[in-house]
């Protein structure tokens, strides 16, 4: 009888960030070429192992970036004979580790890279301006609404209308998730803040703040998955995946089905705890994309902490700061830590850190499960997995 | 009118001409499913609640409720910098869909959720009209 094959996650890696900019420069082919070494010098493995490659990305478009794995595989020097370039906006990195995972277990490829990054704030290459008006979007450019935060004002409008969720709860994300990045030495933004100072941040589309935004800032990462096998003959530290799940909705903030609910992350999330055979109970801590402060809010109610409308609450008393009953985004997430474009890719590397014990000053202790759920688009997609280090 | 609006344009294709070419004779038409009864927006080629293709152009009455809104406060763009603050909203139409818009209102702060809301023509430039939205309190 042939033992299945498992797969794990073996690598991550970053660059390194000062001020939110890439230290030592560089193009989003150079940075996306370290992070991608740095992950597989921490999985003890080397380039010409890699055999998929999964991207997703915002660069080079019009231009290489139309063809992302092809670009970067070619850039790299490898021939991928698995690759996958799904973009569902800042969760696709959550899916890359389903499907790599998938195409592990089948054997249709052994080792898989999966890449992102952007020099954004370098290139000072985001507005909120921003998307071409052509098919679907002729509806939505031609109103003015700020890209993205429009469609987050909205939904947060909407939040606060049917459950009274107010903005003070709002900024209790904020605070909490700025007291992690005071811990974390890479983090943009160290200095504490208080709920007075999120309130009284500069007014953006209402009913959010300055500070219920996420950072711009440069950024790269990586992840390597590989067979526990594979893993067990490098010496390499493996965490398990245990479950995983995706959706998407709309694009279109005019499409979104419900406004104060996060359908798509409850289908992933769904997904992901039927297929690891877990409760909520038996996750140890969470790490969830903060564009906004309201995005947090409302993923921990699709993803079932706590029923709908009940997330101002559950967020009150900063209960998801260092210390509080339920650690979450400890690395100081996409609103203090950093945030390139699409920041799904930092959630796994975090994660992955917790996971083993290598968080630093930050290392919540007892954490053996961890549960990673990006968000993309305007609310648009959700991807779930669930990790654990035993 | 003179052509010199600068603001972003839709780009109009084959399945949205007859949105655009309606704004422009001041009438709000958005398809309607002969399959299952439903309207929908934005327009699509299959009927997004049941897929069929039996679909048709109904013009609709204009009014509705806010759905939800947010007051930018900073622009979306320096096109749109001379309107801060200004309203986008969206409406739930009587007829079911919701539409993204602009509330034209003297007074941003007293928008709010549930207002009752009626289209309203905007001619911005010699072959575009953008269905706006005034709150029936105003
Ligand atoms: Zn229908």
């Amino acid at each position: 009888m042939t033992m299945a094959r498992e797969a794990v996650i073996v690598g991550a890696g970053d660059v390194p960030l000062e001020d939110g900019k890439v230290v030592g420069g560089g193009s989003v082919l150079q940075v996306q070429a370290r992070a991608a070494k740095a992950a597989l010098d921490d999985a003890r493995l080397s380039m010409g192992d890699v055999d998929g490659l999964l991207v997703a990305g915002l660069w080079g478009v019009p231009g290489p970036g139309i063809l992302p794995s092809v670009t970067l595989g070619e850039y790299l020097g490898i021939i991928p004979r698995f690759a996958d370039t799904t973009n569902i906006g800042g969760s696709a990195f959550e899916a890359h580790v389903a499907h790599a995972a998938m195409a592990i277990e089948k054997g249709y490829c052994d080792v898989a890279l999966i890449v992102y990054g952007s020099t954004q704030r370098s290139e000072r290459s985001r507005t909120l301006g921003g998307r071409p008006s052509v098919l679907t979007m002729q509806f939505e450019n031609v109103w003015g609404i700020p890209q993205p935060v429009g469609g987050y004002a909205m939904a947060a409008r909407r939040h606060m209308h049917e459950f009274g969720t107010t903005e003070e709860q709002l900024a209790e994300i904020a605070v909490a998730t700025r007291a992690w990045a005071s811990l974390n030495p890479a983090a943009t933004m160290r200095d504490p803040i208080t709920i007075d100072d999120v309130m009284t941040s500069t007014p953006i589309a209402d009913p959010l703040k300055r500070l219920d935004c996420c950072l711009v800032t440069d950024g790269a990462g990586a992840i390597v998955m590989t067979t526990a096998e594979n893993a067990r003959a490098h010496g390499a530290k493996a965490i398990h995946l245990r479950g995983y799940g995706e959706a998407h909705t709309h694009w279109s903030i005019g499409a979104m089905p419900d406004l104060a609910r996060l359908t798509a992350a409850e289908i992933a999330s769904r997904n992901a705890f039927e297929m690891a055979g877990i409760s909520h109970d038996a996750v140890d801590i969470v790490e969830c994309y903060d564009s906004f402060t309201i995005t947090v809010l409302m993923t921990l109610e699709a993803l079932g902490f706590c029923k709908p409308g009940e997330g101002g609450a559950f967020v009150s008393g900063q209960r998801t700061a260092p210390g509080g009953a339920f650690p979450l985004n400890t690395n100081g997430g996409g609103l203090s830590y950093c945030h390139p474009g699409m920041y799904g890719m930092f959630l796994l590397v975090e994660a992955v850190r917790q996971l083993r014990g290598e968080a630093g000053d930050r290392q919540v202790s007892g954490v053996n499960t961890a549960l990673v759920h990006g968000t993309g688009g305007t609310l648009s997609s959700g991807a779930t997995v669930i990790l654990a280090n035993n | 009118m003179s052509d010199t609006y600068e603001k972003p344009r839709p780009v109009i294709d084959d399945g949205t001409r007859p949105f655009w070419d309606a704004a422009r004779e001041h009438r709000l038409s958005i398809p309607h499913c002969r399959s299952c009864g439903q309207s929908h927006f934005y327009p699509r080629e299959l009927c997004p609640h049941c897929h069929s293709d039996d679909l048709e152009w109904s013009d609709v009455s204009g009014k509705g409720e806010i759905y939800s809104f947010t007051v930018a406060r900073k622009p979306a763009g320096p096109v749109f910098a001379d309107d801060v603050p200004y309203v986008i909203a969206m409406i739930a139409l009587d007829e079911g869909p919701r539409m993204l818009t602009n509330i034209v209102t003297p007074d941003v702060e007293q928008v709010a959720i549930g207002d009752r809301v009626t289209v309203r023509y905007d001619d911005v430039a010699p072959d575009l009209t953008l269905p706006k939205f005034t709150l029936d309190k105003d």
